[in-house]
């Protein structure tokens, strides 16, 4: 109890600052909704992105800072076999493509770094973020391409006998946050059910553990590259169909760097509920924080909320290096 | 074996090198012996990035315009035009890379700059005095750069960022049924959060002085994919309009929003920035009914453009793709390329048919006389508006109108011509201006002593 104590009074100030708008009566109940709801949702997709990050740190121990830039070349696919084939045909296509640019990461990449300094193999994902950044607008171009997955981009109002003036709510967001819980849930299962989750768990934890137990190394991490690769493919067509696709993606991406720091590196349900936190907790802030700071203090002023997830994340660091629900590491002298 | 397979790799990345080193070698000394009569042309451009789909048609009009002048003219005055692009990203620090690179080539070294972004225009300026190679910002840069006796070398040719939003003021008031019924409108800015976002604010918070109404300034973050915050600000305060200061990604996520909130895209005006089909086109019907300024040179095709088919495309020396041709950015590039080609051509007549010297074109821009019959002359009748420049004045004057977006292409409102209030700006210009030159300790030229 005494040991999580930060944790708690830290918890329990995001939480009582999250409710302030409200208690102060600074926001009328329906605004604060939607901006909450606003906030969800964005988490939502945020941990579609942190997910991948966190599928790789879990089974290989690497930092995958080419996750984002992963995103941006499976949209690309997507949108560009989309024009010339069925969506349908376009994803499947695009799903061998990134199975296909797995085993070449692995073969060409981590099989020649196996066992060395993680900040090897980071640094490697690194060269990897900047090849696929300029490779994939390369052969596919720098243009905006459109998804379109036929979702109404037109709002609706609902909840208009609780709330005065209803809350407005996106149908495009509402379907995109449905199919990233779907998908969370099934990677959650495919982790913790099936006899591959268990034996990428076991890679993770010990790379030369796994070998000796007969656990082939390379195959396995074909294969979690390969499920972070669909992973950026679905976060890649939901958040192409929402802004477009274009390179922005693959900075957008960058904001799982906060979700998996407050999540925890190796924890997929850290993944969603960081994402979530800090999908609410910037909208919040940028809402109802931004403004009277500038008022108060007569500051230049500038957007927050990119800046704000950051914090959060120091914040979480700070009370709990390993994440809200990371595994502690425990080195041996 | 793995020794051996060290040293093969090893043999092969030297063999490469010696291998480009060689070609760019032979290629500089090709150059270096046909340079006598060429005049150097930098291309700051982006086709990468976050900001590539507005910054590659940009690029391609100004090329394709300076490839149309070679092919069809033999050059300015017989002086062949050389050229070079450099990738900036729309980064400040990859563009003051690229002048840096780029200033000292060709035989006079560079005619004229055209950074294309507002924070590499800032971090120019200062350089520029040293340098003496004029930086050309047709369209945006320091709003205060206009007064020639401070910034020497700076030239926001055809308009400003305080005539943009000063024109979109008077057109709100004009549809509300004068300026003085803008008083207790809320009117929002959404602006990109950058030198180029901020320009604006100043003119706007003068007009708030004069007029009355509530002015919301809403930043949004470099690239300005998230916007969500931003347009749930808007929904709660409900603006009566909204001005858009976007650039790149960020102005198809603002419409976007606009309909995942529920603003009237009627409502919404963008600045002639924000007012191109990489904009609009990504948000599809969602973005029928938004209004931009359109600055000099709207979509369409006219004389110029059939000139650039048959000297450039029919011969397959096109830059980008033919249907692309007359968008509104390409227009815009094809714009800067001629100004900038009319100002040597100016500068020929007093320093003669030769490769001039960055401080020689100078004078070709501060001597600018592009009436309507010129204009039309050079096949751009319809395309941009007159300019007439000075020692003192480099802006040239500012004309735009509003154009609409309907769907699949832009209709210019008949009838609105907008020209901003000078009595409102020429202050704040003249005081910026002061204010800058007792900061850097700039000596005031004297325009009337330059003249004689």
């Amino acid at each position: 109890m005494k040991k999580n104590a930060p944790v708690i009074a830290l918890c329990a100030a995001l939480l009582i600052g999250l409710l302030m708008p409200l208690m102060t009566g600074a926001s009328p109940p329906g605004f604060y909704v939607e901006v909450l709801l606003g906030g969800l949702m964005a988490g939502v997709l945020y941990s579609l992105v942190a997910l991948g990050f966190a599928l790789i740190f879990k089974a290989s121990g690497v930092f995958n800072f080419a996750q984002g830039a992963m995103v941006l070349f499976a949209a690309l696919a997507v949108a560009r076999l989309a024009e010339r084939m069925p969506l349908w045909a376009a994803i499947v296509l695009a799903i061998g493509i990134m199975i296909v640019l797995a085993w070449f990461i692995e073969r060409l990449v981590l099989r020649p770094l196996v066992n060395q300094d993680p900040i090897a193999l980071f640094m490697a994902t690194l060269g990897v973020t900047f090849f696929l950044d300029g490779f994939g607008q390369t052969v596919w171009g720098s243009d905006i391409y459109s998804i379109e997955l036929g979702i109404a981009k037109e709002p609706v109002m609902v909840l208009q006998s609780i709330f005065q003036g209803g809350i407005l709510v996106n149908k495009e967001d509402f379907m995109a946050a449905l199919v990233a819980a779907a998908l969370v849930g099934s990677l959650a299962l495919f982790f913790q059910k099936t006899p591959t989750g268990r034996a990428l768990r076991a890679v993770a934890d010990d790379h030369q553990a796994a070998q000796s137990i007969g656990i082939p190394l390379n195959r396995m991490w074909v294969i979690v590259w390969a499920v972070a690769g669909i992973v950026a493919l679905v976060a890649g067509v939901i958040w192409g169909s929402k802004l477009g696709v274009q390179f922005s993606l693959s900075l957008v991406a960058l904001k799982a760097l906060p979700v998996v720091i407050l999540g925890g590196f190796t924890s997929v349900p850290g993944a969603i509920i960081g994402g979530l936190i800090i999908g609410v907790g910037e909208k919040m802030a940028e809402v109802f924080l931004g403004p009277p700071l500038v008022k108060a203090f007569d500051l230049a002023g500038g957007g927050i909320e990119n800046w704000f997830a950051y914090v959060l994340a120091l914040l979480f660091l700070l009370v709990r290096p390993q994440g809200l629900f990371g595994e502690k590491h425990i080195d041996r002298v | 074996m793995k020794q051996t397979a060290k040293y093969a790799v090893l043999a092969v990345s030297l063999a490469v090198a010696a291998a480009f080193g060689s070609t760019a070698a032979l290629a500089q000394a090709k150059k270096t012996g046909a340079q006598a009569k060429e005049q150097f042309f930098p291309v700051l451009s982006y086709r990468t990035g976050a900001y590539a789909p507005n910054g590659i048609p940009f690029a391609n009009g100004f090329v394709d315009y300076l490839k149309l002048v070679n092919a069809r003219d033999g050059g300015i005055g017989g002086v062949k035009i050389t050229w070079e692009e450099c990738e900036t990203g729309y980064a400040t620090d990859r563009g003051v890379e690229c002048y840096e690179r780029l200033k000292g080539k060709g035989p006079t070294g560079a005619t004229a700059f055209h950074p294309l972004s507002t924070g590499i225009t800032f971090a120019l300026t200062d350089k520029s005095f040293v340098d003496k190679i004029p930086i050309i910002t047709a369209g945006y840069g320091r709003a205060d750069s206009v007064d020639g006796t401070v910034f020497a070398w700076n030239f926001p040719l055809g308009g400003t960022y305080w005539d943009a939003s000063d024109m979109l003021i008077q057109h709100i008031g004009k549809k509300e049924g004068g300026l003085d019924k803008l008083k207790g409108k809320k009117i929002a800015l959404v602006y990109h959060d950058s030198p180029y976002g901020k320009e604006p604010i100043a003119l706007l918070q003068e007009r708030v002085k004069m007029h009355g109404f509530e002015l919301l300034l809403l930043p949004v973050t470099h690239p300005g994919v998230e916007q969500k915050a931003t347009w749930l600000q808007i929904r709660q305060q409900r603006p009566d309009y909204v001005l858009l200061w976007g650039w790149g990604v960020m102005n198809s996520t603002s419409i976007k929003e606009a309909v995942a909130t529920g603003y009237p895209r009627e409502k919404m005006y963008g600045v002639w920035w924000s007012g191109a089909e990489p904009d609009v086109t990504p948000a599809g019907d969602g973005a029928k009914g938004y209004n931009a300024l359109t600055f000099m040179a709207p979509s369409g095709q006219g004389a110029v453009h059939k000139d650039i088919l048959k000297y450039v495309y029919d011969k397959g020396q096109g830059t980008g793709k033919k249907e692309d041709i007359g968008e509104v950015l390409y227009n815009r590039g094809m714009n800067a390329a001629l100004v900038t080609i009319e100002a040597v051509k100016r500068a020929q007549i007093k320093h003669g048919k030769k490769p001039l010297k960055g401080e020689e074109v100078r004078w070709g821009l501060e001597n600018l006389a592009l009436d309507n019959a010129a204009i039309k002359k050079l096949g751009f009748e319809g395309y941009m508006s007159p300019i007439s420049t000075s020692c003192a004045d480099h802006h040239g004057g500012s004309v735009a109108g509003i154009h609409t977006w309907e769907g699949k292409k832009w209709i210019v409102e008949k009838g609105t011509t907008l020209v901003a209030d000078s009595q409102i700006i020429k202050p704040m210009i003249r005081a910026s201006a002061e204010k800058y030159a007792a900061e850097k300790k700039i000596v005031k030229r004297d325009c009337a002593k330059e003249a004689g």
